[in-house]
Formats: C-alpha cells, structure tokens, sequence
C-alpha cells in the first residue's frame, strides 16, 4: 500500500514536470486573464508602491501598456517586486511573463542567460552620489572610498572597471537590497552609493537629509534599462516591443490620452493607422492582439511623453530632464519604427 | 491443511507463491522497487532540468568558473582583484565562510562552556545572569541577533573622522576595527622553527613526566616548562635575529583610516551574533552533561581524599564530555550554516559571492549545486573531525 502510494506521488511528479511553462507566453497571458511583470521592489519613478498601495513609475506603467494592448483593460497586470538577484531566475522559470524591472540591456543577458531586449524605456548611466561635507567634485578624487553597491547589478561590474582603469582604491561594501545599500550609505558605512543616475536621483529623496548628498557629474556607463522576456517566443516579444512604439509614435503624433478619442476621428491616415481605425486593418490582429491595441494603451496609460513627464519628468518628485530619452526629432534617443 | 495444499501443487506454482510469500525475497523485491523509482526519480528531474535549460537557450556547465570575474569582493583572504576568475572569488567565499565560522566556534566554545559552569554556579547572581543570557539569546532568530549587532555597531560607534582611538595603535570606527598589520621581515620562518621545537619539547616533556610520575609518583611541573618553552624559544629567537618584525600602523587617509588591517562591521557582527547566539545553547549542552554525571561519583572521589580541582579535572569532567560532544558537533554545524545568514549584512561569504556569480552569470542550478556540495564538504568535515574526537574522549571500558 505504501509502495502505491509512492509510486502514484512519483507518477504525479513526473506529469507535473511535464507541463512547464510553453513557448506561448501570448497564449498563457489570454488564458489566465492577466500579465504578470516582475519589478524592482521599490525605486520611486520606475516601480514603488504610493501611499494607497497601488504600484506606481515608467516600469508599471509599461506593464500596465502591455495589459491594455491584450486585454482592453490597463487593471490586468499583476506585479511581482524582484531583487535584482532573484529576477533573471524568475523570468526564466516562467515566475513572470515580462521583466519590466530596470534592467540593462547586455550581450551576456541577451545570449547566454536566454533572453531578448529590443525597446529601451529609459537610457540611463552609472553614477556616484557623495555627502557634501567630503567635498568631492569628481569621481576621480574617490580613491581610498569605501563604495556601497548592490550585488548582481552591471553597476557593480561597472564600478570594478570604473576604479581599475583609472588606478583608484576603493573599498566595496555589496548588498542583495538596494534598500540595505542605501540605509547603509545613508549611515555612513560608505563614503560613495552608486547606481543607475535615475535610481540615485530617486534614492537621494529618500534619505535622511536630501540636501546634504549631491550627485557627482560623471557617468561612467551606458544603462539601457528596457523589458526583456524569454528567447524563443517571438508573438510575445513582438507584443512587448510594440507596446513601447506605439506610446512613442504617439508621442510623435501628438495623441494623448485626453485628446485621442478625438483624433481617432478627426486625425490623419498615420494616426489612423495607429489606433485601428483604417478600414480593414489586419495590424493589431496581425500582432495577436485586437485591432484597437494602441487606442487602448494610449487612452488608458498615456503616451510615451505623458507617462515619463508623470512618474520622473516635471510633472513628479524627481524632475528628470528629457535628455537621452527626448524624441529622436527633439534631439533624445526615442525612436520607434513606423507603423504600416 | 498445510499437508494437503502441499501435496495439490505442483512444484512450478509451489515456487512461485513461496517466493511471494518469503519475508527475505519480498523485502529484497521492495527495497530494488525503491531504489529503481528513486533513481527514476532523480532520472526525470535531470532530464527536465536539462531539456528546460536547453528550451531556455541557457549555456550550461561549469567552464564559467575560468572566467573573468569582473567585480570586486570588500574582505578577502587571499589576493583577489576582479581580474581574478569567478572560481577564485567562490575560493575567496568558501575562506570567507570557514574563517568566521572557525573563529566563530571558538569564541561560541569558551563562552559557552563559561556560561554553562556559571549556570551550576552557587552564587545566586552569576548563575541568574547565566539563565538570563541564555534564555534571551536561545529565544531570538539569529537573523535578529545578526542586525541587532550590525544596526548597533553603525549606530553607535563614531563616524569615519572621529575613530576612537585604542591602545596599541588600533582605531574603532563604524567601518570596522583597525589594527597594525605586523610586516614579517628576513629570518622570520626562523622563529616559526623555534616555536615548533618548543611544541615538540614540550610533548616529549610531557610524556617523559607521566612515565615517570606512574613509575616513582614525583610529580613534575610540565605546565611551566612548556610555557617557557614554547614562549622563550621564539623570544629568544628574535631578540637574537634583531626584532625582524614591524607593524603597518593605521593611519587618517582622505575618507578613512589607512594601511593596517581591518575588520569590517560586516564581519564582526556575524562573527559575535553566531558567536553569543550559539554559546547559548552550547551553555545548556554543558550544564546537562556536567549534571548528568551522578552525585555519587564526586562523593565516592570525595571519599578516596581527592581535592575539589582534581575530582572537577580527572572525574566530572571526562564522563561529562562523552555526553557533551554529540550534541557539540551538532552546534558547530549550526553555526557553520547559520554563517550563510551573511548575506543579510553583506558579508562576502560562500553564499553572497556564489549569488553574485549567479546573477552576473545566470548559472543557477550550476551554482545551487556548489553551495550544496561546499556546505556538505563542510559539514561532513566537521561532524567526521568531532566523531574522531569523540572516540579520543569516550571512556574507555575494559
């Protein structure tokens, strides 16, 4: 009787391992009704949960983009917070459909951890942030320091290279949270926090007395920080990517979500295009999703611009410049194919 | 009935139902039945692990470890930059984990053993103390005791620019506690030779004395003579050489104390957190054992004219470790584990670097795995090094 019992819960294990997560990530989302994207698990502007709980920042809102592309319904996406340690294995495992999570576009992420990147949601570069009182005006005059780092990251590879190629010391302290980093730096076991220059404008919020840390003017490092899914699937890759073209050519037309429902109408052929409404249109379907796909991410997140100058542009705590990730015709680095 | 079915089968069927109802050959059926679905098991989960990786376009295999490293790891035992490979950072892991968890046990073993005799002391206070101690240390999740440290130590010790300043020219500062690095100049190996020839003497002294000690009973002050010995022969050795030693004092730099050694707060809050916290609990194995040796034999020692000191050394104490050092082992295992708690306060050990590898790399069921076989060979060592002191220990019957 034992052995039978045995041998069914072996039985029953080897069925289970039998059905892992399929190819068709598409398929999955529509089946199981939501999009579940893994995010970092608290940088304000790209994912932190607001005083209600509610997730808010570019990361979320991308995912949220991706919910009203597949499902007409920006609510349908569920979050997962992500160390930076614990994320590549979840995106692996199937734990998540999309990384929307600042994470760095690399070749070795790309080929040997078996992932795809395409759109970049935010060009970013390393940076240093320092007390006032070291009276420190470059990164060059850090040597001896002692730098607080989270593990994992490009930033602590960066880091390594940064001190090396310049002949400098430092003294790393590395943790797995970037909220152990920061408290830590934010007590003064380190002299140095460096991260991502968004996550240290971000961070610099948080602590005890802003004022009193300054960012120094170097950035060491190219950072783009995009969604990656898992190679081999590439009706989902293509959704994933679209979703960011279809905020930034919208950007480029003009459509908000406020005045879309009245270009839609009133617009010309492209914008047409865009939100589905040319006759007989096989984009959106083309894609797997409905032929109003862009209408709905426009109307119920935003436009690229909108939701940039909303989670860390002018229009948030952190007043980001544009910068690198201005328009390709406004001078930025933001550029999406055309829509055809 | 027996007879009568005997007779009615033929020998064929006779063969076969004794065979199903032979106790021996069923239980050899079941155990290859066993062992057959285990390796089935084991069989499967491979199989899927590897056809997952592949589905995954995930490289697998362990030529990762050769190469480049890439990052810098803060406390190191061994030279390392992140030039170094990635198998020579899990080698700076694995030294990191051994080296806290040896010290560990060390300081865990002597107050433990203080806090257990405490306990059994007659004076009210001590052994109060004693409970307490144990009570609050046994009762709290050693991740708990590990940030109480570590918040305590950045909290309360003085900024970078303010160290406190202690004798022998050592600083204490919230990034560790400084201390000189003693440079060994030419002829040094020579004092390590006097050193050992002191050990050595001292063993044959020692075995000389007992010999005689049993044949003529004078008794001979062993204890002194290896003192001097092992103490003088160095000193003389580097008096003689010219003191070929100096230290590397820490010094104020720009944004810290530099030169001489340091011990990071990461470090020394592990250290004393798996230290207290696994004191406590070898206090309770000591006061067990040292109670569960019977009155009647400190009576019976009493009575043959022994004094108090030699009935603690040579009647308590030996039957009292044979019942201590099992449960010992268990303990020093304990703290060996805990160690990996490290990661809480980013101490760079076995496991903070090995998942560091993992995420720079992606090679999760490769590095699962050696964590695994690295705190296996661990443990094993240990629990086989106790099991041998153990035998040393255990008494003797004839």
């Amino acid at each position: 009787m034992k052995k039978t019992l045995l041998s069914a819960a072996i039985g029953a294990a080897v069925l289970g391992f039998a059905s892992a997560a399929s190819a068709a990530t598409l398929d999955d989302v529509k089946a199981k009704g939501f999009v579940t994207c893994g995010v970092s698990a608290g940088i304000p502007g790209f994912s932190n949960p607001d005083d209600k709980g509610e997730w808010t920042g570019l990361d979320v809102d991308y995912c949220r983009g991706i919910a009203a592309a597949v499902f007409g319904d920006a609510k349908k996406a569920k979050f997962v917070p992500l160390s930076s340690k614990d994320r590549f294995p979840a995106l692996q495992s199937g734990e998540v459909d999309v990384l929307t999570r600042n994470t760095t576009w690399t070749i070795s992420r790309d080929t040997s951890l078996g992932f795809n990147f395409r759109t970049v949601n935010y060009y970013d570069g390393q940076g240093f942030i320092v007390k006032k009182s070291l009276n420190v005006k470059s990164a060059l005059e850090l040597s001896g320091a002692a730098v607080c780092v989270q593990t994992g990251t490009t930033t602590e590879l960066n880091l390594a290279d940064y001190f090396k190629s310049n002949n400098l010391q430092y003294n790393p302290v590395v943790f797995e949270k970037e909220a152990d980093a920061t408290t830590a730096y934010d007590s003064g076991r380190c002299d140095v926090y460096t991260t991502d220059q968004s996550g240290l404008y971000a961070i610099r919020l948080k602590m005890k007395t802003p004022d009193e840390n300054v960012v120094l003017p170097e950035v060491i490092s190219k950072e783009p920080l995009g969604p990656a899914v898992r190679q081999g699937d590439d009706k989902w890759f293509d959704v994933v990517s679209w979703v960011h073209y279809a905020m930034v050519n919208a950007e480029e037309y003009d459509l908000t979500s406020k005045n879309v429902d009245e270009k839609k109408a009133s617009g010309g052929p492209d914008i047409k295009r865009l939100l589905g409404a040319e006759e007989g249109s096989k984009i959106g379907t083309d894609l797997g999703v409905t032929n109003d796909w862009a209408y709905n991410i426009i109307k119920l997140v935003g436009n690229y611009g909108e939701v940039f100058d909303r989670n860390v542009g002018a229009g948030s705590p952190l007043k980001i410049e544009r910068g690198l990730n201005a328009l390709w015709n406004k001078g930025g680095l933001q550029y999406a194919p055309p829509i055809r | 009935m027996a007879g009568m079915a005997l007779n009615s089968d033929t020998p064929h069927t006779k063969k076969a139902s004794s065979l199903i109802y032979d106790p021996k050959a069923r239980g050899i059926f079941y155990q290859v039945l066993t062992v057959a679905l285990l390796v089935l098991f084991v069989w499967t989960i491979a199989q899927n692990t590897i056809h997952n990786l592949q589905r995954a376009n995930i490289a697998s295999g362990f030529a990762f470890l050769k190469g480049r490293a890439g990052f810098d790891i803060g406390q190191s035992l061994i030279a390392y930059s992140s030039d170094s490979t990635y198998g020579r950072a899990l080698v700076v892991g694995i030294l990191n984990t051994l080296q806290v968890a040896i010290i560990g046990i060390i300081t865990a073993s002597i107050v433990g053993f203080i806090v257990g005799i405490a306990r059994l002391s007659k004076n009210w206070l001590i052994a109060k103390l004693a409970q307490v101690y144990v009570e609050v240390f046994r009762n709290i999740p050693p991740l708990l005791v590990i940030f109480f440290w570590y918040k305590g130590v950045l909290t309360i010790l003085p900024q970078a620019r303010d160290s406190l300043h202690l004798p022998l020219g050592s600083y204490l500062n919230n990034r560790g506690l400084f201390v000189p690095t003693p440079i060994l100049g030419a002829g040094t190996w020579m004092m390590l030779v006097a050193l050992l020839i002191g050990i050595v003497c001292t063993v044959v002294i020692a075995r000389w004395a007992k010999k005689r000690q049993m044949r003529t009973g004078q008794p001979f002050h062993t204890v002194w003579t290896g003192i001097a010995l092992i103490v003088g022969l160095p000193l003389v050795t580097f008096l003689a050489l010219g003191s070929p030693i100096t230290f590397d004092f820490p010094i104020a730099g720009k944004f810290n104390l530099t030169g001489g050694s340091v011990l990071g707060p990461e470090f020394m809050s592990l250290y004393l957190a798996l230290s207290f916290y696994t004191a406590a609990f070898i206090a309770e194995i000591v006061r067990a054992g040292i109670r569960s040796v019977p009155k009647g034999q400190t009576e019976a020692a009493n009575a043959l004219g022994l004094r108090s000191n030699a009935v603690t050394r040579l009647i308590v104490l030996p039957q009292a470790l044979r019942i201590i050092i099992p449960p010992l082992t268990s303990q020093y295992l304990n703290l060996t584990k805990n160690s990996s708690l490290a990661v809480a306060v980013g101490f760079s050990d076995v496991v903070a670097i090995g998942g560091t590898m993992l995420n720079q790399t992606g090679q999760a069921v490769e590095i699962v795995a050696l964590w695994l076989v690295i705190y296996l060979s661990i443990s094993v060592s240990t629990a086989i090094f106790m099991n041998w002191f153990n035998t040393k220990m255990a008494l003797v019957e004839r």
